[in-house]
């Protein structure tokens, strides 16, 4: 201790510095541990520090030495410092670089990280260090470890959710907009399909309908019988193709959306007589019987779209009569009330129950699935509106049940040899199936193959007549009624075997105002007939009865000879075929007039025309006169026309009179106020605004002025309605007549209190318009 | 002449006063108007215009003939005529008349002049042709046959 070469160095040397120095180390004595020694001198007085080393070696006294243990030394510094970890430290002596002397610690390997520090014993000649290293390898942060593998898991999941769906999203849009460029594209196809269509049917119609007016004016000119014929079967088959043109353009129509139907006032029964007229040629070719029935409850006008009801008849019809070659077509046709009743009762119907004897498929079956049926008390009696249900019942073919269900798709046929058989495109029941929806009602049909279909069908009309039009509104009649007058009160007797049969002629001949009263064995009717005139007028006698009693029948002829007052009845028979037709059968005493079938009401009063004498001269045959109702459209009004020009005045009053009306002329204005001071007669008024003296706006502006100061005062109890006609609010309607259109506007014209007008030169049809405007 | 030819003439007559433009389409709805309970309707028409247009035109020259014209009063006679010609379908006095009244709008008195010229000429000629049509009919109803109606594809 305190001895060797080194010791003595150090020694010197903190003699020399004034500082400690630390010596080499080495091995203790007692513990064996590795120590080490600093040095002090110790001087005799202070120095100062900045002391020459002569100086503080002549200063030096004695010296000091402490011995550190390192290790104890360490561990006590460490114990403060690193309690918990287990840590290895290395102390040592790095004063020779390349030798360190190892100081405490073991000289354990480099494994893992090492933290060196310096470490300062004061002695500036000595470096120490301390390197400091975890004794055991971390373990790995299994929990950071974990927890990051599993965010960096979702985080990818995530992502690839991200990213699948915006793929997805990207994808599903483009694929929407792909399909909106199809679906544009298949649209822009159907509306120019239809377009296309539309034209090209309308483009065909022109060209046909100048062909058909053609034919039709050489059917005027002189030809032979051949020559007529060809003109005729030209005409059948141009007629139709414009039928199946507008069928087609009526397809197109609907798909756009574009139908619309009219409201105009219309008799059902004058459109049924067209119908049945229309069919009675090929009905008679086939043989099939047809009738037309229509309820008493179904009111006589209704308001809807005529053309169109007569669409949807027709086609069914034409369908019924395309596929049935024997029997009857039934066309009925009634309130929805009186049906409903009736379909709680089970009646009997017996198959042999019909007009014409063969079976038919029951027409309840037809209407089983109709919703306006299962709708309890859904019917409103305060409302106008006329539920109709009218049904097609033939005896026909029938539908196959496996082509049932495709009925009303558009161009379906049963067979794709019906087109070529019958004709016909299959659109018609389509159309016919979405203008009954357009009318608010429901189709339906029942078929049984073999035996017959019945076709069903409901619409909604507004019922026509309301209580606010005044008398003269009832003389506006078709024919029909007019003629109905002259044998009102009459009787008649049928003879028919068949209710069904009977009840579809009781009601043509009520019709006419002609009691009715039927037998179905014809010696029932006996004696009615004898008793002349006084009880039956004429003997309605169905060709069946008259086929198989009463030809031959000595009885019948003799009761027609001897009645006992009044003259004999006139006798007609209701003829299937028409080689009899319009032909008197004269059988000894008694002429029959023959009545084709289909007959209608307006037949049989031609045919007692005839026969009594009775009636309108000139009416032909079958009650087709356009004329005739033209005349009477406008029957029974009283119209002035007030113009000062006498050409126009003579050719307006010449065209109001060709429609029936009563019309007086005045030349001036003032005139025009006297005619219309109430009370007076008067139903319209066409004013001429270009007059001298007071013009039309004018006149009419005095007029009102009239109307209103009277129907005030009138109001007011001033004067008494009774003196007025019993009219408490006077407005004639007043029309203008222009000849310039931009002198007297539409404006002009309502504000001084017209109600319309026309335009000279005018049409006679155009005045008709606009006048019956007022009269509906 | 056969029956049938004065028929054919008649028609033919008819389409060429069409073609010539002296008539127009409203003469067609006059003649619609004439029937068995209106048997001789065209012609009174006829006739009434014819009066009424001399009784017109003579006013019209006087009227003119005046030192200080009334452009008011003349154009209330053009007014008339055209509107009685108008109704009848004779299409060139018509026409003739619509030019009178620019004319008159301007108060040029040339013009008017040219113009009462033009109209009385038209209303001559169109005079002279009805009258053939009358007669071309009076033989047809003499004879005992009827009188073709036209239709023309207009």
């Amino acid at each position: 201790m305190l001895s060797g070469q080194e010791d003595s160095k150090n020694v010197l040397c903190a003699r020399k510095s004034g500082k400690g120095v630390l010596a080499a180390p080495f091995r203790l004595l007692k513990t064996n541990r590795l120590g080490v020694i600093l040095t002090f001198a110790v001087y005799k007085r202070d120095l100062p520090l900045n002391a020459t080393p002569t100086e503080r070696i002549q200063a030096t006294d004695g010296y000091l030495g402490g011995v550190f243990d390192i290790e104890s030394l360490v561990e006590k510094l460490l114990q403060q410092l690193a309690s918990k970890q287990t840590i290895l430290v290395n102390v040592l002596d790095t004063t020779n670089q390349s030798y360190p002397i190892s100081m405490y610690g073991s000289n354990a390997s480099n494994a893992g990280l090492e933290h060196v520090s310096l470490l300062n014993f004061g002695d500036p000649f000595r470096k120490h260090e301390m390197r400091c290293r975890f004794k055991q390898k971390p373990p790995w942060p299994w929990l950071g470890i974990t927890t990051s593998i599993g965010i960096l898991v979702i985080a990818l999941l995530v992502g690839h959710i991200f990213h699948a769906t915006v793929n997805r999203l990207a994808k599903v849009e483009d694929d929407c907009h792909k399909m909106m460029e199809l679906k544009k594209q298949a649209e822009a196809a159907d509306v120019a399909k239809s377009q296309f269509l539309a034209t090209v049917s309308h483009e065909i119609r022109t060209p046909m309908n100048g062909v058909l007016g053609m034919l039709h004016i050489l059917m005027d000119t002189d030809l032979d019988v051949t020559q007529l014929d060809y003109v005729r079967t030209a005409q059948a088959s141009g007629k139709a193709l414009v039928a199946l043109i507008n069928e087609v353009l009526d397809q197109a129509k609907i798909k756009s959306g574009k139908l619309e139907l009219e409201e105009v006032q219309f008799d059902l029964r004058a459109i049924l007589d067209d119908v049945l007229s229309l069919f009675s040629g090929k009905s008679q070719d086939k043989g099939v019987e047809l009738a037309v029935y229509i309820s008493d409850q179904v009111p006589q006008m209704l308001i809807g779209d005529p053309g169109r009801f007569r669409q949807i008849i027709i086609n069914l019809m034409g369908n019924s009569i395309k596929f049935t070659e024997k029997g009857h077509i039934l066309v009925t046709v009634h309130l929805v009330e009186e049906v409903i009743d009736s379909i709680e009762v089970e009646t009997e119907s017996s198959s042999e129950n019909t007009l014409s004897g063969f079976p038919v498929a029951d027409r309840r079956q037809s209407w089983k699935g109709f919703r306006t049926f299962s709708q309890e008390g859904s019917i409103n009696p305060f409302s106008h509106s006329i539920s109709l249900i009218v049904s097609v019942e033939d005896t026909g073919e029938g539908i196959p049940l496996e082509a049932q269900s495709r009925v009303f798709t558009p161009f379906m046929q049963v067979d794709p040899s019906i087109s070529r058989t019958h004709g016909g495109t299959g659109i018609g029941l389509s159309i016919s199936k979405c203008l009954v929806n357009l009318m608010k009602g429901e189709i339906g049909f029942v078929s049984i193959p073999k035996i017959g279909s019945t076709f069903t069908f409901t619409a909604v009309f507004t019922s026509g007549s309301s209580s606010s039009k005044k008398y003269k509104s009832q003389q506006i009649n078709k024919m029909s009624n007019s003629v109905s007058s002259e044998f009102y009160g009459m009787r008649a007797l049928v003879m028919d075997p068949r209710p069904v049969r009977a009840k579809v002629s009781k009601y043509q001949i009520r019709r006419l105002g002609i009691h009715v009263e039927v037998v179905s064995q014809w010696k029932q009717g006996l004696s009615s007939i004898r008793r002349g005139s006084n009880a039956i007028n004429m003997v309605i006698i169905e060709q069946e009865v008259w086929d198989k009693y009463l030809n031959n029948s000595t009885l019948f002829f003799d009761t027609l000879e001897k009645i006992d007052y009044g003259t004999p009845p006139k006798v007609f028979l209701l003829s299937n075929s028409i080689s009899s037709s319009g032909a008197n059968i004269s059988t000894g005493v008694c002429n029959m007039t023959v009545i084709p079938k289909p007959w209608r009401a307006s037949m049989l009063a031609a045919a007692l025309q005839r026969t009594m004498g009775v009636g309108n001269k000139g009416n032909p045959c079958n009650g087709q006169l356009p004329s005739l109702s033209l005349r009477n459209l406008l029957l029974g009004r009283k119209i002035l026309i007030v113009d000062d020009n006498n050409v126009n005045l003579k050719v307006a009053a010449g065209a109001l009179k060709k429609y029936g009306a009563d019309v007086v002329s005045a030349t001036r204005g003032i005139e025009a106020i006297e005619l219309l001071t109430p009370p007076h007669q008067f139903d319209a008024c066409f004013m001429d605004i270009q007059m001298p003296e007071m013009d039309g706006f004018e006149a009419t502006r005095r007029i009102r002025d009239m109307e209103h100061n009277i129907n005030n005062r009138i109001h007011h109890g001033e004067l008494s309605v009774e003196a007025y006609n019993n009219v408490s609010n006077w407005h004639v309607s007043i029309l203008a007549m222009t000849a310039d259109v931009i002198q007297a506007t539409h404006e002009e014209c309502l504000r001084c209190g017209m109600d319309g007008y026309v335009s000279k030169p005018f049409e006679a049809e155009q005045l008709y318009r606009e006048v019956s405007r007022f009269f509906q | 002449m056969e029956l049938v030819q004065i028929q054919r003439r008649l028609v033919d007559y008819t389409k060429s006063l069409f073609m010539e433009g002296f008539l127009d389409a409203q003469f067609l709805q006059l003649q619609q108007l004439q029937d068995d309970s209106n048997p001789d309707f065209v012609f009174e028409v006829v006739s009434l215009f014819f009066e009424d247009s001399e009784k017109l035109l003579n006013e019209l020259t006087i009227a003119l003939d005046q030192p200080n014209v009334d452009f008011k009063k003349i154009d209330s006679h053009v007014h008339q005529l055209k509107g009685s010609s108008s109704s009848i379908g004779a299409q060139r006095v018509k026409n003739a008349c619509i030019a009178f009244r620019n004319y008159c709008d301007v108060q040029n008195i040339e013009g008017c002049l040219t113009c009462l010229q033009q109209v009385k000429q038209e209303c001559y000629l169109v005079k002279n042709k009805f009258e053939t049509l009358f007669r071309l009919e009076q033989q047809i109803m003499a004879s005992g046959g009827s009188v073709p109606t036209i239709e023309l594809g207009f």
